[in-house]
């Protein structure tokens, strides 16, 4: 009697002749959770992930090959599609690297307008980042609540330049047209209202004990381990790194303003969540200040005719328009410098970085981009591997990825 | 630290392995023989004074027809203790596409040099997992190549996995209602 208690698993109760087996779970490509197309296999030992893969490149259009097959000015719609969420910050950064090429400044008035674009995109990545991290943990409420204000900022995008997704807003050299007073106004509203909107999502999640439960001590990373990750933005900042491209390359009107750099201290999911809330209140300073301190004057460099197409209205009436038209779109500017240049931004992800090439022709020999998004999701089986299946979707959620960048 | 200070530096501690600097606008490279990139990278990071301990990029570069050898890998390093930057660059030739990797010095260097693989077809020795990251694995070529025309291979056939998809929607097609 006793042998057969003996081979019967798990008689006793202690399990110990139980057998287990690793399972191996294809998470994705199409699951809510990976906020694209990102697909994980993870090998389980029970509830513990023992191995994580990512596959990414499921969004891969060759930006980088399109992008030296076209002029610089017809590039810039390019940059819109590689983090389609902040494509306003992504253009800024795009167009900053080419003018640093180029030698051109842009005149003050239109530093300060893409300063206050950038800024606003930042608020508006930020708060799908907190309403799509907070659903996939189980809060619902502040998805319903932040994008009442995302609302609001496509539509200010929507009154400037007529898109409220893929912008092309910002011009090689300036911005495309002015901003309206109306605009300001709006904005100016919009930053009175929006710190008070941020302690409403607090409330909604701060206190939380499940959301605490679910994000204190979960995916830490040191310091040291983050920076040689070569992690950018706040999910380094999380870490209690101060590394910000605002602060130690400084590009169009950021040093102008005044702002603070919320680092954590922890380097786990929580602390990184109150980085991006302390940033949500910091841009949304920079962008009063902005509109305080808009100077008036000229929004496009003398130097820009180079690469700003002609009004439409003359193209039809006038030769010259309308050859200058064809030479930009086919040919792009006749004279560049030959060099290159690594021209890094602050988008609302972390590091964007464009590394051009020219050869002196009026297309890019080559044009790198160095997407956040990519190095945040190879820092993936780091945060999971160890932990539990239930905390896979707090990592992927924390790091902040967007697939079309990651992919390009 | 000036970019032309570190320039001089590494220089002076691997004479033989510089063979040119350049500086555009503010930003100085340093272009580099491929050999010993692994102990450059090392020394760069660990010396106290340099301390490069974010790994910005590292991308590589077709001159077709412009130089030899043909290729280079670019590397972006900053040093967010002591704020400076630099680029090195690192000439690689065509017949033999091979260059130390440098995963065990910054581990974010990981899926850029497998980026780079796949698209220049650069291989990176001693990277602990050279898999191509974008494309499919059974994809041929390497598109980022000079010589890899921007519209695929035209009059080619097209990528396996695709036809099996067309196959199969083929296939498929007899089951459709209404028909």
């Amino acid at each position: 009697m006793g042998e057969i208690e003996k081979e019967t698993p798990g008689a006793n109760g202690d399990g110990k002749n139980l057998s287990t087996q690793e399972l191996t779970l294809s998470m994705g490509p199409q699951h809510p959770a990976t906020h694209g197309v990102l697909r994980l296999v993870l090998e389980l030992d029970g509830e513990t992930v023992t191995k994580c893969t990512p596959y990414v490149g499921y969004l891969h259009r060759g930006v980088e090959k399109l992008g030296e097959n076209r002029t610089y000015l017809s590039a810039l719609p390019l940059s819109d599609r590689l983090d389609y969420i902040s494509s306003m910050a992504n253009n800024v950064g795009y167009v900053n690297a080419v003018e640093k090429l180029f030698g051109i400044e842009a005149p003050e008035r239109a530093k300060y307008i893409r300063t206050i674009m950038a800024e606003m995109t930042r608020i508006s990545s930020h708060i799908i980042w907190v309403a799509t991290h907070a659903l996939d943990i189980g809060a619902m409420t502040v998805f319903l609540y932040s994008f009442r204000e995302r609302e609001w900022l496509l539509d200010l995008f929507e009154m400037t330049c007529g898109a409220r997704l893929t912008v092309s807003y910002p011009r090689i050299g300036g911005v495309r047209n002015d901003v309206s007073q109306q605009f300001l106004d709006s904005l100016y509203e919009f930053t009175e209202e929006f710190p008070r909107r941020i302690s409403e999502y607090e409330t909604l999640i701060d206190q939380n004990r499940i959301w605490l439960k679910r994000t204190k001590g979960i995916g830490v990373i040191s310091a040291k381990e983050a920076m040689n990750w070569g992690l950018t933005g706040a999910t380094l900042r999380g870490s209690g790194v101060n590394y910000d491209v605002r602060k130690a390359f400084p590009y169009d009107a950021y040093d102008k303003v005044e702002f603070d750099v919320p680092l954590g201290t922890e380097g786990d999911v929580y602390d990184r969540y109150r980085c991006r809330m302390e940033e949500l209140r910091q841009s949304n300073r920079i962008i009063r200040q902005c509109i305080e301190q808009l100077p008036k004057g000229p929004i496009l460099a003398p130097e820009a005719s180079k690469f700003v197409l002609p009004p439409k209205e003359n193209l039809f009436k006038n030769m010259e328009p309308l050859i200058h038209h064809f030479v930009l779109l086919t040919k792009g500017p006749l004279t560049a410098p030959e060099g290159e240049i690594y021209c890094g931004s602050e988008v609302p992800k972390g590091e964007l970085g464009f590394y051009i090439v020219s050869d002196g022709t009026g297309k890019p020999y080559r044009m790198r981009v160095r997407a956040p998004s990519f190095v945040h999701a190879s820092v993936l089986p780091r945060l999971c591997e160890g932990g539990l299946v239930a905390d896979v979707i707090a990592n992927i959620g924390t790091i902040d990825i967007v697939l079309g960048e990651c992919d390009r | 630290m000036e970019p032309l200070q570190i320039a001089e530096k590494i220089k002076e501690t691997f004479p033989d392995e510089v063979a040119a600097v350049s500086q555009f606008r503010d930003q100085v490279s340093v272009h580099l023989k491929k050999d010993r990139i692994f102990e450059i990278c090392q020394y760069l990071h660990d010396t106290p004074e340099l301390d490069f301990d974010y790994l910005v990029d590292v991308c590589g570069v077709d001159y077709l027809g412009k130089k030899t050898p043909r290729f280079e890998v670019v590397y972006h390093m900053y040093s967010i203790a002591q704020r400076h930057f630099i680029r090195l660059r690192a000439q690689v030739p065509e017949e033999e596409p091979v260059i130390r990797s440098v995963v065990p010095v910054w581990r974010g260097a990981d899926w850029h040099e497998r980026e780079c693989f796949d698209m220049m077809g650069i291989r990176f020795e001693g990277h602990p997992d050279l898999r191509r990251i974008l494309l499919p694995e059974d994809w041929v070529g390497h598109p980022l190549r000079k010589d890899y025309p921007v519209e695929g291979y035209s009059g080619e056939e097209d990528w396996a996995g695709y036809r099996e998809v067309v196959e199969k929607s083929k296939k498929l097609k007899e089951f459709e209602w209404g028909r």
